[in-house]
């Protein structure tokens, strides 16, 4: 029963908290290599901000790289924006303390991408431009779409600001041993400047190197793991069920999923979620094409299925060579609570599993790596944020018919300016407060404001604007309102005894509002807009189906 | 895009049948995946010790392979996909376009 609390707990954290180092933690010492690597890796990702910068000269640059991505690279920067800091230490560190629930936690964030790829890259890349309200707005009225799809973009983009830059703080105290603000300042800045001057085509290749990075460091951490046991998992998996304080049971499912209802809506938030975050979604306009859509979700899956594989070996590694070994003890906790708790929580196994195969060159490495993995995933997501104030706020709604492509770029980049500020601002109020709801509700958002919306404009004729912008708000709502309701905020934080709403991951029921209410309102508008909203579809679906009449690429 | 071309490509039996292929194929693909990863989900819920059976004298357990297998078929499906459309529905695609070149 302890377990399964506890299991329960901590994988909260993991989903609702993804991108934060949860809890109070202590700085360690300065770690000098680890602090040269990353600047290193700053200084390779500016130079290359400064190359982005003198190719980076229309919108269409600025936006999507003028399209000029190839299908490998978007599929490694892909793999780049969903290999958070999070997935990294949260999964290793979900395996190391309780074995195969860990492998269950990667296989959901997985199984979105092939869905994905089945029914929507292609379609997306034929319809749109820049944003995912290019493609909900293509037969609907501009205006309401646009507000309702960038007020979700925004929401999204800052809840998960919040919980990235918390989460940074909290690493650079744990990994480079310098104070919480400074990190918050320092990826503030660093990403303002990624993308101010570079735009998508910097985000993408800084993207693109930290994940080579990431991989290469794990394929090296999971090697040497494997090679201690002459590369069979029968050896790796006997020795840590005979070190583990969970023994056997750490080989089978544990507490993870306890209720089949929980079950399907966590389900249903990995998935749908996954198909309706911004800067996921802007992704698929920085190919050429269709076909380069496509061979983009390919090899993003290929990466990060391979990516999964790996943070189980370097679980159970970190079994083996972390766990009971005292140079990774944290003895003041272990005397005030016993067990065998290690330095900076379960989260650090991986970063102490480095120092055990590496040494501290290789701790360096690795702790640079992980710090530089937030940085690309905050640029990725102020680029999409900001786009949605500049593209489909500024040009489609306020400054609508009489904003041009020079003014529509300089507020685009206003924007970045103030996102990233509005982002150091809510990193330094956060820092003590209980953010595990944060990147959750980002997730209930993606999938129950922007994804029933994108989802139904792409597949159902009948849709109508009146649909899309009730249904797609009380989803909205819906999503906020459970939320505060649920287990969480109203227990955990607000602290009263039992929760409103009992389910922790309410898309299951926000989800369907939004699909149901998106139906009724559309099928009960009988207005002659509406009716001509529907007769658009057989053009919108002919483009969508064959690309003829989409955004080409410009050739660099 | 006029309607003129609307009601070409509409006629068109290439588009006919690229629809009608591609959807088939991309539902059955999504079915596919779904079922997998909801069954899996459901042994987790109602009966893990399913996933906890030992394959032979070892600790291995059955949960071990059958996950891993999951992330692979994944990945395979995605490729199959990616195989298909990069043959058969874009030649389609491609004649469609060139038919409307043709009258234009």
């Amino acid at each position: 029963m302890r377990k399964l609390l506890l299991i329960t707990l901590l994988f909260n954290t993991l989903l609702f908290g993804a991108g934060a180092i949860e809890g109070e933690i202590q700085r360690q010492p300065l770690n000098i290599s680890a602090i040269i690597m990353f600047l290193i890796f700053v200084a390779g990702t500016l130079g290359i901000t400064y190359w982005a910068s003198k190719q980076t000269k229309t919108a269409s640059d600025f936006y999507t790289a003028g399209g000029g991505i190839t299908g490998f690279q978007n599929g490694m920067a892909i793999a780049g924006d969903y290999m958070s800091a999070a997935s990294f230490l949260g999964i290793s560190g979900l395996v190391y303390l309780a074995g195969y629930d860990g492998l269950i936690y990667s296989i959901g964030f997985l199984v979105g991408w092939p869905i994905i790829l089945f029914l929507i890259a292609e379609r997306l890349r034929n319809l749109g431009k820049y944003t995912f309200a290019d493609v909900a707005a293509y037969r609907l009225k501009q205006e309401p779409i646009r507000i309702l799809a960038a007020s979700g973009s925004i929401a999204t983009v800052i809840l998960y600001l919040i919980a990235q830059m918390v989460g940074s703080g909290k690493l650079i105290e744990l990994l480079f041993g310098l104070p919480y603000e400074w990190a918050v300042v320092l990826v503030g800045t660093l990403m303002i400047l990624y993308v101010t001057f570079g735009g998508m085509l910097a985000t993408t290749w800084v993207q693109i190197i930290k994940a080579v990075l990431l991989l290469s460091g794990a394929t090296f951490m999971a090697v040497m793991v494997m090679s201690q046991f002459g590369f069979s998992f029968e050896a790796l998996f006997t020795k840590a069920v005979e070190v583990h304080p969970e023994g056997e049971s750490i080989m089978s499912p544990g507490g993870l999923v306890s209720d089949p209802i929980s079950a399907i809506s966590l389900g249903v938030a990995l998935m749908f979620g996954t198909a309706g975050l911004p800067h996921i979604l802007m992704r698929f306009f920085t190919v050429n094409d269709a076909k380069e859509a496509r061979k983009s979700v390919f090899y993003a899956t290929g990466f990060i299925g391979y990516f999964y594989i790996l943070t189980f070996i370097i679980g159970f590694g970190a079994i083996v060579l972390v766990l009971n070994h005292p140079e990774y003890l944290d003895l003041a906790k272990q005397a005030v609570s016993g067990g065998t708790p290690i330095l900076g929580g379960k989260n650090m196994a991986a970063i102490h599993l480095s120092h055990a195969v590496g040494g501290d060159l290789f701790l360096g490495f690795i702790s640079a790596v992980a710090f530089a993995t937030i940085l690309a995933v905050v640029s990725g997501l102020t680029l999409a944020g900001a786009t949605a104030v500049s593209h489909d706020l500024y040009a489609n709604v306020f400054e609508k018919d009489k904003c041009d492509e020079a003014k529509e770029m300089k507020v685009s980049k206003i924007a970045t300016v103030i996102l990233g500020i509005i982002a150091i601002g809510l990193g330094i109020a956060f820092e003590k407060q209980n953010i595990a709801f944060v990147v959750g509700l980002a997730f209930a958002i993606a999938a129950s404001a922007n994804f029933p919306v994108l989802f139904l404009s792409m597949f159902w004729s009948k849709l109508t604007t009146k649909g899309a912008v009730i249904g797609g708000s009380l989803g909205l709502a819906t999503a906020i309102a459970l939320v505060i309701l649920g287990p969480i905020v109203w227990v955990q934080i607000f602290g009263y005894e039992e929760a409103i709403f009992p389910y922790k991951y309410p898309a299951l029921f926000s989800v369907s509002v939004a699909f149901i209410s998106i139906w009724f309102f559309s099928i009960t508008d009988k207005s002659s807009s509406a009716q001509d909203e529907i007769d658009a579809y057989e053009a919108q679906n002919i483009r969508s189906q064959t690309g003829i009449g989409a955004e080409g690429a410009v050739a660099h | 895009m006029t309607q003129n071309i609307v009601e070409q490509i509409k006629n068109n039996p290439d588009y006919q049948k690229l629809v009608k292929t591609r959807s088939k194929f991309a539902w059955t693909l999504s079915i596919i995946m779904l079922v997998l990863y909801y069954a899996f989900i459901m042994v987790i819920a109602f009966k893990p010790e399913l996933l906890g059976m030992k394959t032979g004298m070892g600790v291995m357990t059955i949960g071990i392979p059958v996950g891993i297998a999951i992330i692979i078929i994944a990945f395979v499906l995605t490729g199959i996909y990616v195989k298909r459309a990069n043959g058969e529905f874009d030649t389609l695609t491609q004649n469609i376009k060139k038919s409307i070149e043709d009258v234009a």
